[in-house]
């Protein structure tokens, strides 16, 4: 249902996936190693050291602004946004402000109405990283700060939306079309931590706006906008003011908080970037070749695969899970598209999910062959579960993962036949165990059926057939004595 | 290479040096045997920099500015970090924390500055050749003042790695000496590009000088020689003229209208740059410590109390006030606009001279402590100024003296023309020489 | 006119440290050259400023950072390889 009282602005910060930082050569493969081991004299903001803008940024965000259908400015330069903070090592940060890269442009999301929706962008540009603060200490042994310049100087590529998401279901769309869009550009590695911050914009009609800066994950995002606009309209329902404010989203809680005010509004000074000479890259656009990107991969799975909307959506979201489709159905096309298609975006999701576990450590091949097996009858469903964990669970353990073949071996998973005296043994001792469901059966409730085959798959541990197992229960029942 | 040792103890009666390196070693090269000294806001690895300012005391660079480190390759060992005003800022060297630099032609007198302290180890005969910066006059005012040759190459054409930043854009790190070959010399060794100063142009100097000015345009600008130019000075530097006229030259009467604003142009620009780049003076990464135990604005507002004097708090407060929202664009967008137009004016004057002269300074070297008021210390730049807005290259040489104090003859060109500069004043100084 | 409490302002904006003393002083020299900026009222022009260079760029390659130790050497606090800061609220 679509709330036109609230209207939602998203400001997103991604740091691009170069291999040097913007201004320096160190390198941005930091979050393995300790603090302040990727810094030189100007990251760190060494006096007389200078800004050397980094080629591979302005491509990478170049790729951005044409596939979001933005317009690249003929002239754009960095400025500088002057302030003070221990983390931030020039006391100025240098970012792009009345000239940036690129304005316009949009993101099309799925509106919560069902409809395709152009959300429109204000501008997108190029910024450097602050470092990283810790905060240390008591109340009694005295607080204090700790600073690591590892992030000082990452490039960012900053990308403002209008005003027009209208809940925070909607924004949660946006960002996820926006993250797997960079992502399918190259640009982006969504999987590093840290690597994406929004700040959200919010108000409800007649409302002040309210800002909550700094919220570092996507379900964050949804999170605290969900929360916020519980919290305004219960003020506006007490007919209290909504105050207009910079809020922080504190992610433990699910709470938003009013952030204590350090300055009155910031007053940054902004100037053009002396040491950095301007960019003239509008004739760039043409020689950039963009990949596929979701929205058409998604056309493609439904023409190509047969997939339905929703699970092209799904599959499409992420490049890697897109990627993991495609190479599972690749080997063997015939007839697994669509079973593919279910076990990926249903089962597999959730699994990996549950275990929070990136696609990255399935091997498709081995997934295909569990398909394989499920396509061939030679397992049921259930039992296709139950050996996906285990690969899983494998996987999780750094242990050896077995193929779908082995465990099915192992765990003696294979169905059951009909031949097989071992489920007419169960199914018997089923019908010993429960004289009165198969009584309530012999009087005409249905469901007692239900029970009874249910009691068999238990103590089959799944592996029978349930279309056969109804039967021969059907038939063994039958041959009960009144 | 080989590497040789030799000793420097200066006698130094003037505070030149605030840091004397007693064994710098020599390699091979141009420079080879020659002890440079070094303006203590450029950046030598090693060695302690300071700007003068007691907010950096401690601070030795990891790494050497990229002119250091050609001069360096070229064979010069480092004699020493000179004294200049703090942060650059200053006209005669009275604004360092560490006491000022006395003038060798007079030691009541100023020396000039920001680069007071190489002009003087220069001016004394502690060293052949010293490099300084020059952003609104400063290697230009010191050799007027001490009697020495100083160049202020065009913007871009040496590079500002490791020079620490006052106004970015008006800065240049440039050659001194007591003579126009050596002042070249010093430039064919520091010119040229370098990839980690984007505004750095690829314009080696591999020039010596020459004599031959026959035909030379030289353009003598009114407001050069105006109000507020002593008129004794303005009169020798009239007589030097004449000895260039005599070789050739030919005078060409001309105005720089856009001087009316170029000071104020000057001083909103350089000190809304400098409140930018003082900000990061905070004691986190280096600097004496700040105090952890305080909370960080205090801690913040402490240090820069501490640790700056009074000239550089009174700028970088004017720049945050230029700035400042609601004043940006009465002040320092005009600044921009008004340096477009002193762009303007030099370039068309340039097509009709090729140089154009005046004195460096309006007076001769002032009394220490005689200019109390900022404004006043302000106004001194007023010929100088002019030829950092618009990047163009301008030597100061001795041209004669008025009261026993030097006065230097300024000589201005077209960007990229620094070696005809130096041949102007080569020119001069051959045919002037006693 | 800029008043005591402008250049108070000011002060704390650029986070400088201006004392009760020093403000008379300060007010008088800042309303001095103040007024002498405002020669740049008189300027005419557009703000289109002459560039010589464009697109100055360096290429994607990692060059060697400082060591930890070399990073920490000129801090003046740290802790396990942290550099200490003031806290901030």
């Amino acid at each position: 249902m679509i709330d036109a009282d609230i209207v939602v602005g998203l400001e997103v910060h991604c740091q691009l996936d170069t291999k040097s930082k913007l201004f320096c050569g160190c390198s941005t493969d930091y979050r393995n190693d300790g603090p302040n081991t990727h810094v030189c004299p100007v990251c760190l903001g060494l006096p007389g050291t200078m800004p050397v803008l980094n080629k591979r940024a302005i491509e990478y965000a170049m790729r951005v602004a044409k596939a979001l259908n933005c317009t690249v400015i003929p002239e754009s330069e960095f400025s500088r946004k002057n302030y003070f903070y221990p983390d931030l090592d020039k006391a100025y940060q240098i970012t792009q402000y009345d000239k940036p890269l690129a304005e316009g442009g949009y993101v099309e999301i799925e509106g919560d109405d069902g409809k395709e929706r152009k959300i429109q962008l204000t501008r997108i540009h190029v910024e450097e990283d602050p470092g990283r603060l810790v905060h240390m200490g008591n109340a009694e042994r005295g607080r204090y700060s700790l600073v690591d310049y590892n992030r000082s100087g990452i490039p960012l590529i900053e990308i403002v939306s209008e005003p027009e998401m209208r809940s925070p279901k909607e924004a949660r769309k946006f960002l996820n079309k926006l993250r797997a869009t960079l992502e399918y550009l190259g640009v982006f590695d969504s999987e590093k931590e840290g690597s994406i911050r929004v700040d959200a914009n919010i108000s409800l009609r007649g409302s002040a706006r309210v800002e909550i800066k700094n919220i570092s994950s996507y379900k964050g995002v949804e999170k605290a906008l969900t929360f916020e606009v519980t919290r305004q309209k219960n003020l506006i329902r007490r007919g209290l003011p909504v105050d207009r404010e910079t809020r922080h989203y504190l992610e433990a809680r699910g709470i938003t908080q009013s952030a204590r005010s350090k300055e009155q509004e910031n007053d940054y000074r902004y100037f053009p970037e002396p040491d950095l000479r301007p960019l003239h890259v509008q004739s760039w656009l043409k020689d950039i070749e963009l990949p596929e990107l979701p929205d058409a991969r998604r056309e493609r799975f439904v023409q190509q695969y047969g997939c339905s909307l929703n699970h092209a959506r799904t599959l499409t979201g992420e490049l890697k899970m897109a990627n993991f489709y495609e190479a599972v159905v690749a080997g063997d096309r015939n007839g697994l598209c669509n079973p593919a298609a279910t076990w990926i975006a249903d089962t597999l999701a959730g699994e990996l999910n549950y275990r929070d576990m990136g696609i990255d450590s399935v091997d498709a091949k081995k997934f295909t062959g569990l398909l394989v097996l499920l396509r061939a009858g030679t397992i049921t469903d259930k039992s296709g579960v139950e050996v996906l964990r285990v690969m899983l669970d494998e996987r999780l353990k750094d242990e050896p993962v077995e193929t779908p073949e082995a465990i099915v071996s192992r765990l003696n998973l294979a169905k059951t036949s009909g031949d097989d005296t071992a489920l007419l043994g169960a199914i018997h001792e089923v019908i010993t165990e429960n004289p009165k469901a198969v009584e309530d059966y012999k009087t005409g409730k249905n469901g007692a059926l239900n029970f009874l085959v249910g009691q068999t798959m238990k103590k089959t541990r799944g592996r029978a057939d349930p279309g056969e197992l109804n039967q021969l229960m059907v038939e063994s029942l039958k041959s009960v004595e009144q | 290479m080989a590497v040789h040792t030799i000793s420097f103890e200066p006698e130094d009666r003037y505070n030149a040096f605030l840091k004397v390196c007693a064994t710098p070693t020599h390699g091979e090269g141009k420079l080879a045997g020659i002890a440079i000294a070094v303006k203590d806001n450029i950046s030598t690895q090693g060695i302690e920099t300071t700007c003068a300012s007691k907010i950096l005391k401690g601070y030795i660079p990891p790494y050497d500015a990229h002119a250091v480190g050609l001069v360096k390759s070229a064979g010069a060992g480092i004699a020493g970090k000179t004294n200049m005003d703090e942060f650059g800022m200053g006209t005669s060297t009275e604004n360092s924390a560490f006491g000022p630099t006395l003038n060798p032609c007079d030691t009541g007198r100023v020396p000039g500055g920001s680069s007071g302290g190489s002009a003087a180890a220069v001016a004394a005969g502690m060293v052949r050749m010293a490099l300084g910066t020059d952003t609104g006059g400063s290697i230009r005012c010191p050799a007027a003042f001490c009697g020495i040759v100083g160049l202020k190459p065009t913007y871009g054409r040496v590079s500002r790695n490791g020079l620490i930043a006052y106004a970015n854009s008006l800065e240049t790190i440039g050659p001194m000496a007591k003579n126009v070959a050596d002042v070249s010399l010093l430039m064919s060794v520091i010119a040229g590009h370098d990839r980690k100063d984007t505004t750095s142009h690829d314009r080696p100097y591999n020039h010596i000088p020459s004599t031959d000015i026959k035909g030379l345009r030289i353009g003598i600008p009114r407001e050069y020689f105006g109000k507020g130019v002593d008129p004794e000075v303005a009169a020798t530097v009239h007589r030097a003229i004449g000895r260039l006229e005599e070789l050739g030259g030919v005078t060409v009467p001309c105005s720089i209208p856009s001087m009316e604003y170029a000071l104020a142009a000057y001083y909103v620009i350089c000190t809304s740059e400098a409140s930018s780049n003082l900000a990061r003076f905070d004691g986190v990464r280096y600097g004496p410590a700040v105090d952890t135990k305080k909370s960080w604005h205090a801690a913040y507002q402490d240090i820069r109390k501490q640790g700056f004097g009074p000239e550089v708090r009174r700028r970088i407060m004017l720049g945050t006030f230029a700035l400042s929202s609601g004043y940006y664009g009465k002040y320092y967008a005009k600044a921009q606009i008004a340096r477009e137009n002193v762009r303007k004016d030099f370039a068309r004057l340039f097509s009709d001279v090729d140089v154009l002269c005046g004195p460096t300074m309006p007076t001769i070297a002032f009394k220490l402590g005689e200019k109390s008021d900022p404004l006043s210390m302000y106004l001194s730049d007023i010929l100088t100024v002019p030829v950092n807005l618009a990047g163009i290259p301008a030597i100061s040489v001795p041209c004669g003296k008025v009261q026993g104090m030097p006065v230097g003859l300024q000589i201005m060109g077209r960007p990229f023309e620094d070696e005809r500069v130096i041949d102007a004043a080569y020119a001069y100084e051959q045919v002037a020489k006693p | 006119m800029v008043t005591e409490k402008d250049v108070e302002h000011i002060g704390e904006l650029a986070d400088i440290g201006i004392d009760g003393v020093e403000l008379a002083t300060f007010t008088g020299q800042f309303n001095a050259i103040v007024e002498y900026f405002d020669v740049l009222d008189r300027v005419q022009g557009e703000g289109a400023v002459t560039r010589d260079l464009y697109n100055v760029l360096r290429e994607d390659v990692v060059e060697p950072s400082l060591s930890q130790d070399e990073a920490l050497r000129n801090a003046g606090a740290q802790e396990d390889g942290f550099i200490k800061a003031p806290r901030v609220m």
